[in-house]
């Protein structure tokens, strides 16, 4: 006869109760390891899709990733004259903020190097890649833009004609592909007025030089179109990506773009491993936090509830004791019923989380490795938590019975 | 029918002293207390509250220890003051049964389940402790609420359910302290009755802890406790 189990039949309701309440913290616990790796997959996603050996980035800064990389674009047509170099392609990638059918919308718009890069990588559920150089966009389905959609960004309406799943940045934002020319006229978009503003601040300062005296047409071209004016080049972009040809040797490629003086150039492990440990390694280390806050305090709670279903049952646990039961068999009815509350506590935790992980706003990643691990901590969380409820139920005297 | 003086001892107690506290606060509970109990005896220990009957009780139960004395239990010296000789846990699970006040069964087991736990600690096997458990029982009249957890039995059905656990392992000793005491007139005589219907049939030493005078006919002999001292009582003239 199987003490534990008679016990809880009879104890059904508060017991179910207990064990949904270990369950919904355990969820917490694995719902905190899934955003964790969420983050970590998100942010990694791009680094790893787009393919890239080598980033090269302005000089001594650690890429687009971490922080303002600017290098002109001209340059992915010097890094296509080293040897060993496939392709060069501008990166550009930053985030804004829209109304959206009067809601916010923030998303990450990334430049493709149109023509050569038409979102072929991208994974698309629905759709085609990029047509056309200009106002059309790959949009993820966490933006909410259905196919065809338009939108408008800055002075243009770009229509979506390809849907992805799971394309997100690592601050978790849907990511949106333009070409790299429409990605940079979104994020150096101006208004009229501002742009009207630096036409008269530009005569003004030419004005206040000798060469704005002796050139009249410069006071002219100043006040015209950006365009214009050959000293302003075409806007910087932040990285570009290098992909090295089969064979050739990586390390060679790097250290020869690496001694030019005006870039830096790192690997796509040197790039992983900066997003992991650099830009999202607070956050990443605040979740671990909370995890391990959270493992003690189910550790706690569940001895806490074992004490008291302990406490509940010293009475008869003392007469157990008068009838001359072995330790092992009040052992056995208290560490049954924790190793229980825990395994149907994780079962509920991996049941809801299914459930309800998916509707969180970003995503929570719940790896077998996870579950695993999760699995291990309940037993020890379920052991450890029994010891108080055992130690009381040890020290019960068998003529408490008389009390 | 009283036991011959021949027969074999259930217990023995020696000199049994207890003294709690020390100093000013020193109480003995207490002194020098001697009897034996044969097999198929079935005695009452009377008094009023507070003369000791409980503690001689509980010590000859091997679960509150004397401070001096000795123990003797189916022919095994089982405590020499305080010191236990034998392993006391598994001693009580061979060799004795006790039935309290309350019945004290378990709530979460049903009738025949707590009858069949003191049999499995017992390392009988669960289908035959069930067996057993039934029978058992049934020779106490509640098999019919078997699968009855205790708070759907009557008191007087509790006692017994708890009488027949105090059985399940034969023992050489029943210990029973005010077993009546929760129940009307009636079914408290039923419960004396059952006490002297075991000790005659199934030849355990039977001690009976009792406020009650209505039922001291049932008794083999009766022993009276005062401050502490037992002397024998009336032989009851049933």
């Amino acid at each position: 006869m199987n003490l534990a189990a008679q016990d809880i039949r009879h104890n059904l309701g508060r017991f179910a109760l207990t064990a949904v309440g270990i369950g919904l913290l355990l969820m917490i616990v694995l719902g905190m390891s899934g955003i964790y790796r969420g983050m970590i997959d998100d942010a990694l996603i791009v680094v790893n899709r787009i393919g890239a050996d080598l980033w090269v980035v302005q000089r001594g800064t650690r890429g687009p990733f971490a922080e303002i990389s600017r290098v002109p674009a001209n340059l992915e047509h010097r890094l296509r004259a080293v040897p060993g170099v496939v392709s060069a392609r501008t990166f550009v990638s930053h985030s804004v903020q829209r109304e959206h059918q009067g809601k916010p919308l923030r998303m990450n718009v990334h430049g493709l190097a149109w023509p050569e890069d038409k979102g072929a990588w991208v994974t698309l559920t629905a759709g085609r890649p990029l047509g056309q150089g200009h106002y059309e966009m790959i949009a993820d389905a966490s933006l909410g833009l259905a196919l065809g959609e338009k939108m408008v960004l800055g002075k243009d309406t770009y229509t979506v004609v390809g849907v992805t799943k799971g394309m997100v940045s690592s601050g978790g934002d849907g990511i949106a592909f333009l070409t790299t020319q429409d990605a940079q006229a979104v994020q150096f978009d101006l208004s009229g007025e501002a742009i009207r503003l630096e036409r008269a601040a530009r005569v003004q300062r030419a004005v206040e030089q000798d060469i704005g005296q002796v050139q009249p047409l410069l006071l002219e071209r100043g006040g015209g179109l950006s365009s214009g004016i050959p000293a302003l080049a075409r806007p910087m972009v932040s990285a570009i990506t290098v992909r090295v040809a089969d064979g050739a040797d990586l390390a060679t490629v790097a250290a020869t773009i690496a001694g030019w003086p005006d870039v830096s150039v790192h690997t796509r492990d040197g790039q992983e491993e900066l997003l992991v440990y650099g830009m999202i390694d607070k956050a990443r280390r605040q979740i671990g936090l909370f995890r391990v806050l959270l493992i003690i305090i189910s550790t706690i709670i569940m001895a806490l509830i074992l004490y008291t279903l302990t406490l509940d049952k010293i009475h008869d646990i003392a007469m157990l004791k008068l009838m001359g039961a072995r330790n092992s068999m009040i052992v056995g009815l208290i560490m049954q019923q924790a190793l229980l509350l825990g395994a149907l506590g994780f079962g509920i935790a991996w049941y809801l989380g299914g459930w309800i992980f998916p509707k969180f706003p970003r995503r929570v990643l719940v790896t077998t490795e996870d579950l695993l691990g999760l699995a291990v901590v309940v037993v020890i969380i379920s052991i450890l938590s029994s010891l108080l409820g055992i130690w009381k139920a040890l020290r019960v005297e068998p003529n408490k019975v008389l009390s | 029918m009283t036991p011959p003086s021949t027969a074999l001892p259930a217990i023995e107690v020696f000199d049994l002293t207890k003294i709690y506290g020390s100093g000013n606060t020193e109480v003995v509970a207490m002194k020098d207390a001697n009897l034996r109990v044969v097999k198929g005896e079935v005695i009452a220990l009377l008094g009023p509250s507070g003369a000791g009957k409980s503690t001689l009780l509980t010590a000859m139960g091997l679960i509150n220890p004397p401070t001096s004395g000795r123990i003797v239990i189916g022919g095994v010296p089982v405590l020499d003051g305080p010191r236990p000789l034998v392993d006391l846990r598994a001693f009580r699970r061979h060799q004795l049964g006790f039935v309290f006040q309350k019945a004290n069964l378990i709530p979460f087991l049903n009738a025949v389940q707590n009858v069949q736990v003191a049999l499995e600690i017992n390392d009988v096997p669960p289908r035959s402790a069930r067996k057993r458990a039934m029978e058992l029982l049934d020779y106490l009249g509640v098999a019919d609420r078997a699968n009855n957890l205790p708070d759907a039995l009557s008191g007087g059905q509790q006692q017994r359910v708890a009488v027949a656990r105090a059985l399940a392992n034969e023992p050489s000793l029943i210990l029973a302290d005010e077993p009546t005491a929760a129940l009307d007139s009636h079914r408290g005589r039923q419960v004396m009755e059952l006490f002297r219907k075991v000790a005659h049939e199934r030849g355990a030493g039977v001690i009976v802890v009792t406020h009650d005078q209505r039922s001291l006919d049932v008794f083999d002999q009766t022993y009276e406790m005062e401050d502490g001292q037992l002397r024998t009582g009336q032989t009851p003239a049933g």
